[in-house]
């Protein structure tokens, strides 16, 4: 044996652990009568066993026990990462959900057996409508960018209703990349519009593109940059007077809620993030939950099934006069809905208005105590988040963003999102959110201002960071080029 | 970092004029921004270019971004190497990391392109 070390953490896979005879489970002896399995798959069995893992129960529960704690999650540490609004799942939503009348529930059992749940739908549509401002509301689509699909779809069949397609969707050059994703799947051409020196739509620019050839304008509010948008009520006008619908990317909601709507500004449609503004799991991927509402233009076109609430009080299930159709299977994730519902419940309306306070307090004083070490560009009183450049740590001592954030990780600090908007130079986009507390916000300042010194007394070091994580600098680029994703048994 | 004999665009594209056929690629300053290369997605040969539009994309580890023709025009060659080795981009961007030869239809248009001393003043403010 070699030198000692404690299990690597990353050393294995589990295919790779155990040896053949390895077992954790002895199946009882067959009580039932053998069939012939070749006759009763029709000769569709294989002919060598399966290369499945195997391996004892106790290794079993240490390959888990090990991943889990390999992993970084917002329970772990302060996560603050923009954009992406990391904030803390509170705990009653999760119990909320596991209670066994929604945990049980099943989508094929009748509606009058599940009245609670969908009266738990019809509250929670009633919510966003009410915090969003909009009429209608859809819970179906499973994510943000299936909600902006849903959204678009509703637009396009909008216009055709009208006799008027539309070739072309605005976006400013400050948008998540799922607008552009979510035009092209619809079928629409991208037209970008720059930023002004403020970092809201540069509007002399959107008024020299704005034709009866514009089906709509997609546009965050607060943006990318964790700013408002200004002129936001002359941008929805300026949509309007050609026709076009103006659509919501609602990514930032959080930023504004009980204080002021997407409905009021004049959008004509929003999706909602429920994970970002009300506190459901991120979920790795998914499940998720997408909302979207409309105007009551738009509300024939929705998704369905709605959930309705009836005269006789009871609740059940309605198609809206145009739909486009279903855009998910049942009535969405509603596991995440009922999470959502418990945090709306659990905070109120002052409660919902209070976290909206909280984070972008959270995010001006971060602003504050950061500025001067890193760059500013856009020197405004941000909203839930701000953006940093590290234009000129790279400039003066050759320390890139992407070093920054790599030494992060070695204070225990998930890095913030990097590289993002794009309009932003070596960028640094800082969400804190409403869940942390002043003792944490502080040592993430200090420990970005002692970065920042490392940068200028020792940039090999953050060159080479992270020093102290199971796995050292990954190689970005032939993760792309060569991605390698499948565990084979021979390979 | 900026040879003299090429000619610069504001997209941080340049151009390298031999008779009616210009060799295109993109500069010193737009791979280092880029940092490391990934994909480079080109058209194809007899594929038709304007100046101005795009002609493809490059992604890097950070980001994607549009490639702009500088000039006008049918594309006569494409630098397949980059399919296999868009590394190449950041290690010679104005040698093997060339993208696309394109017959010119407006000679004309080349005087719109910066000089090397030019194009160098301007990344100097954009940086």
């Amino acid at each position: 044996m070699s030198q000692p070390t404690a299990q690597p953490l990353t050393g294995r896979l589990i295919f790779e652990k155990g040896t053949r005879e390895s077992r954790c489970i002895e199946p009882p002896a067959l009580d039932v009568p053998e069939i012939d399995l070749a006759e009763a798959l029709d000769g569709a069995v294989r002919a060598e066993p399966p290369a499945l893992a195997a391996v004892t129960e106790v290794d079993i529960a240490r390959h888990y026990e090990h991943l889990a704690s390999a992993n970084f999650g917002v329970d772990t540490g302060f996560y603050p990462l923009g954009s992406c609004t990391m904030k803390y799942n509170a705990k009653v939503a999760e119990q909320a959900c596991r209670l066994p009348g929604f945990a049980g529930a099943h989508p094929y059992q009748p509606e009058e057996t599940a009245q609670g749940v969908l009266e738990l739908m019809a509250g929670l549509a009633d919510a966003l409508a009410e915090v969003a401002g909009f009429p209608a509301v859809t819970l179906a689509p499973a994510a943000g960018a299936h909600g902006e699909l849903t959204a678009l779809m509703c637009f396009r069949a909008y216009h055709a209703a009208n006799g008027d397609p539309r070739r072309r969707v605005i976006i400013p050059d400050s948008a998540h990349g799922t607008n552009p994703a979510t035009v092209a799947m619809c079928g629409y051409e991208v037209t970008t519009v720059p930023s002004d020196a403020r970092g809201g739509v540069d509007m002399d620019a959107l008024r020299a593109t704005l034709d009866t050839d514009v089906a709509a304008l997609m546009l965050t509010n607060p943006n990318t940059l964790g700013l408002f948008d200004e002129n936001i009520l002359a941008i929805t006008e300026a949509v309007h007077a050609v026709g076009a619908l103006a659509y919501c990317d609602g990514a930032n909601l959080n930023a504004i809620l009980g204080k002021s709507r997407p409905g009021d500004m004049g959008f004509d449609a929003l999706h909602i993030n429920l994970h970002k503004t009300f506190g459901t799991p991120h979920g790795g991927g998914g499940p998720g939950a997408g909302p979207v509402c409309v105007t009551d233009a738009l509300a024939p076109y929705l998704p369905g099934p709605l959930v309705e609430r009836r005269d006789d009080g009871t609740f059940g299930l309605t198609w809206p006069e145009r739909s486009i159709g279903r855009v998910r299977s049942f009535l969405g994730n509603v596991g995440v809905l009922v999470r959502a519902y418990a945090y709306i419940r659990a905070l109120g309306g002052d409660g919902l208005a209070a976290v909206s306070e909280q984070a972008v307090l959270s995010a001006n004083y971060l602003k504050e105590r950061l500025r001067g070490a890193y760059e500013l560009p856009y020197d405004r009183t941000c909203m839930h988040e701000f953006v940093l450049s590290g234009r000129r740590l790279r400039k003066e001592h050759g320390v890139r963003t992407l070093d920054v954030a790599k030494r992060l990780l070695d204070y225990g600090i998930h890095p913030p999102t990097v590289y993002f908007p794009l309009i932003v130079e070596e960028a640094i986009m800082i969400e804190p959110t409403e869940t942390e507390g002043l003792e944490t916000l502080d040592r993430f300042a200090e420990v970005m201002l002692r970065i920042a010194e490392e940068a200028a007394e020792n940039p090999d070091l953050l060159h080479e960071a992270p020093l102290t994580t199971p796995v050292r600098r990954l190689d970005e680029a032939r993760a792309v080029k060569q991605p390698d994703l499948a565990w084979r048994p021979d390979a | 970092m900026y040879p003299k004999d090429l000619k610069y665009d504001k997209e941080h594209e340049w151009v390298k004029v031999e008779g009616d056929v210009v060799t295109i690629g993109i500069s010193h300053f737009a791979q280092d921004q880029l940092g490391e290369v990934v994909y480079v997605d080109l058209p194809s040969v007899g594929d038709a270019v304007t100046a101005g539009e795009t002609f493809g994309e490059i992604e890097s580890v950070k980001s994607v971004s549009e490639l702009f023709s500088p000039v006008t025009g049918e594309i006569i060659e494409v630098n397949d190497g980059l399919s296999d080795a868009p590394e190449v981009v950041n290690e010679d961007p104005y040698g093997d990391g060339w993208m696309i030869k394109v017959s010119l239809g407006d000679t004309a248009e080349l005087d719109e392109l910066m000089a090397a001393e030019e194009y160098e003043a301007f990344v100097s403010e954009e940086a």
